[in-house]
């Protein structure tokens, strides 16, 4: 992929006996096929020991001989098989979560038990009721009944009696303390009326309540904990790396949490800084926005201190880290979650409210229920039997639930189809564009592209790749790899939407557009095959037009067939020259395009579509999108594009195909119908259920049951965003997740001819889902 | 109604029984990759000749 090479001897853990371990998030799993590929591949490497890929997890766990292979081996081998991966450092917060499952599925199993037990003697007490059963046989199944509820509801409850006895020590209300209220009223009740030999006893009711409410709870904690390893996954296959700069000046991809105070690490325009430390070397302004809250960039010069998190602007850097490096995986990991559940959207507000005035409202309802009762003359225990029903069927939890959970199962699909949110109320926001706005290079095409060495002098183009090291350009990126240069120039400056320039041997070289480089239109249409994209390069008097082609996303056709056939308005707008764009709109069916457009004119032609009050997805990749990605209505970039741009970013997506963007309309879709759906259904409940609950129509095990099932229809509705399938015609125009060379064998290439004779033939890999 | 004497305690004693598997199921990881196990028994590759 790069010209440099990796360090990842952090995510290696040494076992006794002279093995290795390591575990991998994987990329691109789908079928029984793959597990069987990526198991037999990897057992056939030397020094391999066993390898194991939990599925539903899509994690590789892998143990090996120590010295015998490398980790970064083993990473080539999967990429090699086809599949992207990264290693993943499992954190302590995952073992949490997965104990505190355990614990809650246990709990289920016992109260589960317990209720089936009780329903068995409780069904033969009601019958029994109603014909002839004696007082000692009733007894005797109630004193049972209560031997099986009393520890069963003791243990299974304590989920809900410690959040609640948490929540009364802070003095607050939350959801438990109704609960736990309203099942320690009926199993005291219960053990009241049956030493008095009373013909009722409510033990059913409240293991009935402990059972469902668990229910939904697991639903609850498994839903969470699935998103939660999904957005594990991502945060490391999205591998945030920092550029180190060895003694010789050669480059490094490490993670960035192994960096060590002391290193010297390159950071390019537009990139974030990896970690705290001083320029050496380079002029630029950063962007400490996201760490300080400052919003004017900030000039940097060398000697000037830089934080972990800023945005670079044009200029490259070299930095000397001061402190270790701190995107830990824990905290990118509750990052990407934070950010794609944070409660920012109208009805989650809504919801919250909604939720944090219910609680006492409940008390309140209860308490007045059962002094309403005793002042109309009913007996106490009459009173109090309505006040529990109360109490348990006004629980809000239905209410609470209808949002989040949608929000929870959609960003979990997302993560799980490779599309990481940078924003909770992106879901609301893209269910409701009616406008795709795409940028071509790096978006449409793929971020690669590929360099046409024959037609550039060699050493210029040596120095061309040297200097392109230190543009985030996605031709530059081309270049830079087509070359294979390790060492970048030092004080490179980038100019947004023009190119880089640097002082070599006391005179200044450009590399960029033909324009920045001194070059007329005309030269560059005398050479001109119109397939291509140039970059200039000039140095000493000596000018170079390098001829970079670019080939569609594989998918890219059928992607935006499909958008199109939504009644989705398409439109192109892009950097290059018409004559590069246009092929690509016509092999795309996209008839609205705009050319040579500079970031300024992407934002008016956006705003032009907001005043016509069109809702726009903008869907780029490079610095010069990053203005107009925030002018949209929503917006979504490539994982490939520069760091600026990501934050201005909605959502990323990862992968080489387009798919995604189509599969994130699709699926916020759903999920804003879902969230309205639940809502009503929660409102719908509690108008009905409150009022018969206190006119006292309702027994404890029917409010029991209402409430529960009100909370787990919410759930399992919910759950229904997790079918939104992947589109079977994008399956079936790209298998699975081609490697790029079959995507250039299959997929619709800009220029094919002259691809096929400058790109170096990289072995195919067949990957058909089949067994 | 003397048949309730062992009826009931054997009842107990049967859905103790499934509660303990279930336990032991859980515990044992079997629930771990659910997804997977429902893979893997696809290929033939643990039958001799087929591969």
């Amino acid at each position: 992929m790069t010209a440099e090479t990796i360090d990842l001897s952090k995510f290696v853990e040494r076992g006794d006996a002279g093995t290795s371990h390591m575990t991998l998030a994987v990329d691109g799993v789908g079928c029984a096929g793959c597990i069987r590929k990526i198991e037999g591949g990897l057992a056939k490497l030397p020094g391999v020991i066993d390898a194991r890929l939990n599925f539903t997890q899509r994690r590789l766990a892998i143990d090996w001989h120590d010295g015998e292979i490398a980790a970064a081996d083993i990473v080539a081998e999967l990429e090699a098989i086809g599949y992207h991966a990264h290693p993943f450092a499992p954190e302590r917060a995952d073992a949490d979560d997965k104990r505190q499952e355990k614990r809650l599925l246990r709990c289920l199993a016992v109260a589960g038990f317990a209720a089936m037990n009780v329903m068995l003697l409780s069904v033969s007490v009601w019958s029994g009721n109603a014909s002839d059963m004696t007082f000692v046989t009733r007894d005797l199944f109630h004193w049972l009944s209560a031997l099986i509820v009393l520890p069963a509801a003791a243990y299974a409850g304590q989920p809900f009696y410690q959040s609640a006895w948490r929540a009364v020590r802070n003095r607050a209300l939350n959801m438990d303390v109704p609960i736990t209220i309203g099942v320690s009223l009926a199993l005291a009740l219960s053990l009241y009326e049956t030493a008095g030999h009373a013909a009722d006893a409510y033990f059913d009711s409240a293991i009935m309540l402990v059972f469902f409410l668990l229910c939904g709870r697991y639903l609850d904690c498994a839903m969470r904990r699935k998103t939660k390893v999904f957005a594990g996954n991502l945060a490391s296959l999205k591998g945030e790396f920092a550029h180190r700069l060895d003694a010789t000046g050669a480059l490094t991809r490490v993670p960035i949490s192994a960096l060590q105070p002391g290193d010297r690490v390159l950071v390019r325009p537009g990139e974030n800084i990896p970690a705290d430390g001083a320029v050496l070397d380079g002029i630029s302004a950063v962007d400490d926005g996201l760490v300080t809250g400052e919003t004017l960039p900030r000039n940097v010069d060398p000697g000037a201190a830089v934080y972990a998190g800023s945005i670079n602007g044009g200029g490259a850097l070299t930095v000397k880290v001061s402190a270790a490096g701190t995107g830990t995986l824990a905290d990118e990991v509750e990052r990407l979650l934070d950010k794609a559940t944070a409660a920012k959207s109208r009805s989650v507000r809504l919801a919250d409210r909604a939720a944090r005035l219910y609680a006492p409202v409940v008390h309140t309802a209860a308490a007045l229920t059962a002094i309403g009762w005793l002042l109309a003359g009913a007996s106490l225990h009459a009173a109090i039997v309505a006040a529990i029903a109360v109490l348990i069927i006004t629980c809000p939890c239905a209410i609470a639930l209808a949002i989040p959970a949608v929000q929870v199962v959609a960003a979990g699909q997302l993560f799980r189809a490779g599309i990481i949110l940078n924003n909770g109320d992106a879901i609301e926001r893209m269910a409701e564009i009616d406008t795709v706005v795409f940028d071509k290079t790096g978006t449409l095409t793929l971020p690669d592209p590929v360099v046409d060495a024959s037609a550039v002098a060699p050493d210029l183009l040596g120095r061309a790749a040297r200097l392109a090291l230190s543009s985030r350009h996605p031709l530059a990126a081309a270049l830079a790899r087509s070359a294979g240069e390790h060492v970048p120039y030092a004080g490179a400056v980038e100019e947004p939407g023009r190119g880089v320039r640097v002082l070599i041997d006391g005179e200044e070289a450009r590399l960029g557009s033909p324009a920045f480089c001194g070059l007329s239109a005309a030269t560059v249409a005398a050479g001109d095959d119109s397939t291509a994209s140039w970059l200039a390069f000039a140095h000493g008097g000596r000018t170079a037009l390098i001829p970079i082609r670019q080939r569609l996303r594989p998918d890219a056709i059928a992607v935006v067939e499909a958008l199109a056939a939504r009644g989705l308005d398409l439109i192109m707008l892009s950097g290059d020259r018409p004559e590069a764009v246009r092929p690509v709109a016509q092999s795309l069916g996209i008839t609205d395009w705009h050319a040579g457009l500079t970031p300024k004119g992407k934002i008016e032609a956006i705003a032009r579509l907001n005043s016509r009050e069109r809702r726009v997805l903008m869907v780029g990749d490079g610095l010069n999108d990053a203005p107009a990605l925030a002018a949209a209505h929503a917006s979504l970039s490539p994982i490939t594009a520069a760091h600026l741009t990501q934050a201005h970013a909605d959502a990323l997506f990862l992968g080489e195909r387009l798919a995604p963007v189509l599969y994130a309309i699709r699926v916020t879709r759903r999920a804003r119908s879902l969230m309205r759906q639940n809502l009503a259904l929660a409102v719908i409940y509690n108008t009905l259920a409150v009022p018969i609950a206190m006119a006292g129509f309702a027994t404890p095990l029917i409010a029991a049951a209402a409430m529960s099932g009100s909370s787990i229809l919410v759930t399992l509705n919910a759950l229904r965003a997790r079918f939104v399938t992947p589109d079977k015609a994008m399956a079936q125009a790209m298998p699975a997740r081609a490697g790029r060379d079959e995507a250039e064998a299959q997929g619709p290439a800009v220029a094919t001819a002259p691809i096929a004779a400058v790109t170096s033939a990289v072995e195919a890999h067949d990957h058909e889902c089949v067994l | 109604m003397n048949v309730l004497v062992y009826l009931v305690p054997l009842a107990l004693l049967l859905g103790l029984t499934g509660l303990a598997g279930f336990l032991w199921t859980l515990k044992s990881g079997q629930y771990d990759d659910l997804d997977g196990a429902a893979l893997r028994i696809l290929p033939d590759d643990d039958v001799a000749g087929t591969q």
